[in-house]
């Protein structure tokens, strides 16, 4: 058996630390002091270009210190934020946008209309290299009056409000940028956020200190440390020697070993990121009976069992349950002896077995390759005989785009505003270059709930849109993940569904 | 004749420097994965891909992205990071003090380390005590240096809890520093308070560093010792009625020290490599840990900027060895 450098390293804390015969120190929140092991770097602090934008781990940092246009509950529903109204006009061709007064940035300047005008306005200039231009160039002609903001819908889209709760819907200060620039900004960024800014050392460490003036309430913890920890031996050592007092994104087998040591505790919740395979529409996968029989080959209770230790929830289309078109009633059964008279009908059996490859990555996400491989040996046992590719996931992204992924290919996908559009829409829509399934019919289907303007027909859309591609087999929903996090007993953790860890939300115990 | 080696040496380093940009520029181009896909968000069309291509100047060719990268780096332009957004150069000569301070503090712990036991080991040879040098060595050398990191980690930032885990220094304390070399310069600056905190951090990937080559300084530099302590001119010294101690540090330890010097010179730029993976481990702010990052992100300036920077370290540490090697060596000095 081969071991790659990762799973050494993990086998090693992990034997390492079950032979540790002393008990840890326990970890200790000191009073108005955090400390949290973070499982990513902060490349930029402008969250609005470049890839860190469009970094969903990454967006817990930024919502730390800069408000999103839109609040956003961990349960993932909207609330009032820096705009405390908006909306639409009855035939959809304005918006209204009601703006929070009293709010300041962390320099002490007020916030302002014009912020939110000027940070809209940079977001569709495509000039700035925001990744999400193409949502925010749907609404031009801002007009402010007092704390009213209306504008002109250039192109309807349903999900314009949504995105603002999402990736690279923040508000900028206006005047500050423009007096100090994007080099000043990265040295010194505020935002009007629930923290500010204390020290920042790239790829080390953040200092952040609590916003006396935060509209929402100060936060609990007056000083928060954030530790930028990517390797996630580290991360179980710091949250175990009690340098840090929270952490995240650990193995599920050092969490179950963690909670139960003296001063620990635990959270795991099932976040909105999900594990799939795409199907795409060439070779064995033009075949429906083929595709039919992989799905229902597939047993995903197991999976979660025995390879996940019991955390995470099978799925069976691209909505987990939080999604607005979530639709309980379209289940895909796992029977693999039906699985077989499919393929006996297509001409394939166990002898004569259908044959194509998946990709996969190794470590990209938890346990992802030996998932492909258990999904594997299910497939042979009906009649599939699958080659396993592993690839970096930069492979998969370029693939994705040129469609050029083998016919069956794992991936995670993350839709934090719970809208069918960024979960099946852009996943299952042709001429999206993030779907890798790209037939007439299922585009038929789509096309017409882009531009959909009534909301429950919108979603019932999607609903039939999920069902169809469940009957045709064009995918394989997995599991819905669940995000670990450790952390001392001294404090409290709410879990953000969305997989954002905000210090925000934690208080001491 | 001088100035012409200097000369010969110096086109050599260029033409060594030119060929690592063209291979570096090339391998990562064809290499597997594209920056502008993983940062393609959902719902990006064609024309958001080609206007994100077109910012990043990857809509040009490899050949004419080369030239446009290299009439660049001519003139100290090396362009800006696609993940970071900021200018290469700067990024990497803000990274590489620390990469440079913690493989320095690695290499003095290494050849102290390593110089005394070879000697020790050559003065008690066929005993115990050479013995257990020998063991100790070999257990140094097979272990490779992450896995020190991850028994350091275990012994001395959980069971033990005397060293920090991560990071470089404490987020806590307020830095007075004006260079990036805060080990250095606090030294310097007589802030012990300072220095204790930054070794608290760097002492335990300096370890992580130091050992595997302080095991093979050990072997070599007490082979060598042991050879020439059988030259007659040391049995002279002995029969003068020096002790074995006096023999070794007087007479045997500048000529063993030859090939033992070539060694370190090597080691080290193997050495500065090693904290790629070390940095990452101990979450230290060098240009390893950038490294990684960089390649993660598929950042290809930053890639290249980086790789260019490590080759011209190991050419100029190179050349540091050679000319050291001559001053040591009288014979090449003349020749």
């Amino acid at each position: 058996m081969k071991i790659n450098r990762r799973e050494l390293l993990g086998y090693s804390a992990a034997a390492l630390g079950v032979a540790a015969i002393g008990l840890p120190k326990i970890a200790k929140a000191a009073a108005g002091e955090l400390t949290i092991a973070y499982n990513v770097n902060l490349p930029s602090w402008d969250p609005t270009t470049g890839p860190s934008a469009v970094n969903p781990t990454i967006q817990g940092l930024y919502q730390s210190v800069f408000d999103q246009i839109i609040s956003q509950k961990p349960d993932l529903s909207f609330a009032p934020g820096l705009l405390t109204e908006w909306g639409w006009n009855d035939d959809r061709t304005k918006v209204t946008m009601t703006v929070r007064e009293g709010v300041k940035w962390h320099d002490g300047s007020p916030f302002t209309p014009e912020d939110v005008v000027w940070s809209l306005q940079r977001a569709g200039d495509e000039k700035t290299g925001n990744p999400i231009q193409f949502v925010w160039k749907n609404v031009n002609n801002f007009k402010i009056d007092g704390n009213k903001i209306t504008g002109d819908v250039v192109q309807f889209d349903p999900v314009y409000f949504k995105w603002m709760s999402f990736l690279t819907g923040y508000i900028l200060p206006k005047a500050y940028y423009e007096k100090v620039g994007a080099e000043g900004f990265e040295k010194a960024p505020i935002g009007t956020g629930p923290y500010m800014v204390e020290k920042f050392e790239r790829n080390a460490f953040l200092r952040l200190k609590a916003n006396p003036n935060y509209w929402g309430g100060k936060p609990a913890f007056e000083n928060v440390t954030i530790k930028f920890v990517t390797d996630a031996a580290s991360r179980v050592a710091e949250i175990e020697s009690g340098s840090s007092q929270v952490t995240l994104e650990i193995p599920y087998e050092e969490y179950d070993r963690l909670i139960a040591k003296d001063g620990l505790a635990g959270s795991i919740k099932n976040v909105s990121d999900i594990g799939m395979i795409f199907f795409n529409n060439k070779d064995a996968m033009l075949d429906k009976n083929v595709r039919q029989a992989a799905v229902m080959a597939v047993d995903k209770e197991l999976l979660v069992k025995r390879l996940l230790r019991g955390y995470g929830q099978p799925i069976d289309t691209l909505e987990t349950p939080e999604y607005a078109a979530y639709d309980p009633s379209i289940k895909v059964e796992h029977n693999p002896e039906k699985a077989k008279k499919l393929l006996a009908a297509s001409g394939y059996s166990t002898k004569k077995p259908a044959k194509f490859t998946i990709q996969t990555t190794k470590g990209f996400k938890p346990k992802d390759y030996e998932m492909v491989q258990a999904i594997v040996g299910m497939w042979r046992k009906v009649g599939i005989e699958a080659e396993i590719e592993v690839y970096e996931i930069a492979k998969h992204y370029e693939l994705r785009a040129a469609h050029k992924l083998a016919p069956a290919a794992f991936y995670n996908w993350g839709n934090s505003i719970g809208d069918p559009t960024t979960s099946t829409g852009f996943a299952m829509f042709g001429p999206s270059p993030h779907s890798s399934w790209k037939t007439d019919d299922l585009d038929a289907k789509i096309g017409p709930l882009w531009g959909e303007k009534d909301e429950a027909k919108r979603i019932a859309g999607w609903k039939a849109v999920d069902k169809y591609i469940a009957e045709e087999a064009y995918v394989l929903p997995l599991i819905q993940y669940a995000q670990p996090i450790v952390h001392s007993k001294k404090v409290n953790v709410v879990q953000h569904i969305s997989g954002a860890l905000l210090p925000a939300l934690m208080t001491p115990a | 004749m001088l100035l012409q080696r200097f000369l010969i040496r110096l086109l050599t380093m260029l033409i060594t420097l030119f060929g690592v940009a063209v291979v570096v520029f090339v391998v990562i181009r064809v290499a597997p994965g594209d920056p502008i896909a993983m940062m393609l968000p959902p719902g990006a069309t064609d024309d958001d891909i080609a206007r994100l291509r077109a910012l990043y100047g990857l809509d040009k060719t490899i050949v004419q992205q080369f030239f446009i990268w290299l009439s660049g780096v001519v003139r100290g332009d090396f362009g800006t990071s696609i993940s970071l957004r900021q200018d290469v150069l700067g990024l990497v000569f803000n990274r590489l003090p620390a990469t440079l301070e913690l493989a320095i503090v690695a290499l003095i712990m290494a050849v102290t380390l390593g110089g005394t036991t070879a000697i020790l080991g050559a003065r008690e040879r066929g005993t115990a005590v050479e013995a257990g040098i020998d063991i100790a060595s070999g257990a140094a050398l097979s272990i490779p240096d992450f896995l020190w990191g991850l028994v350091l980690i275990l012994l001395f930032g959980v069971l033990v809890p005397i060293f920090d885990i991560s990071g470089r220094v404490s987020p806590q304390l307020d830095l007075p520093f004006v260079t990036q070399f805060y080990f250095f310069e606090s030294l310097m600056r007589l802030r012990f308070d300072l220095t204790w905190d930054l070794l608290k951090h760097m002492l335990m990937p300096a370890v992580a560093l130091a050992l595997p080559l302080a095991a093979i300084i050990s072997q070599l530099l007490k082979q060598s010792l042991k050879e020439v302590l059988d030259l007659d001119y040391v049995v002279l010294a002995r029969v003068k009625g020096f002790s074995e101690t006096q023999v070794i540090l007087r007479e045997a330890l500048k000529n063993a020290s030859l090939p033992t010097l070539t060694l370190v010179g090597v080691q080290f730029t193997f050495l500065i490599g090693g904290t790629v993976i070390v940095e990452r481990l101990f979450s230290y702010e060098g240009l390893g840990n950038m490294a990684i990052d960089a390649v993660i992100n598929r950042d290809l300036p930053l890639i290249q900027g980086i790789v260019l920077v490590f080759a011209l370290l190991f050419v100029l540490i190179n050349l540091a060895v050679d000319m050291m090697y001559a001053l040591l060596n009288p014979r090449l000095r003349h020749g």
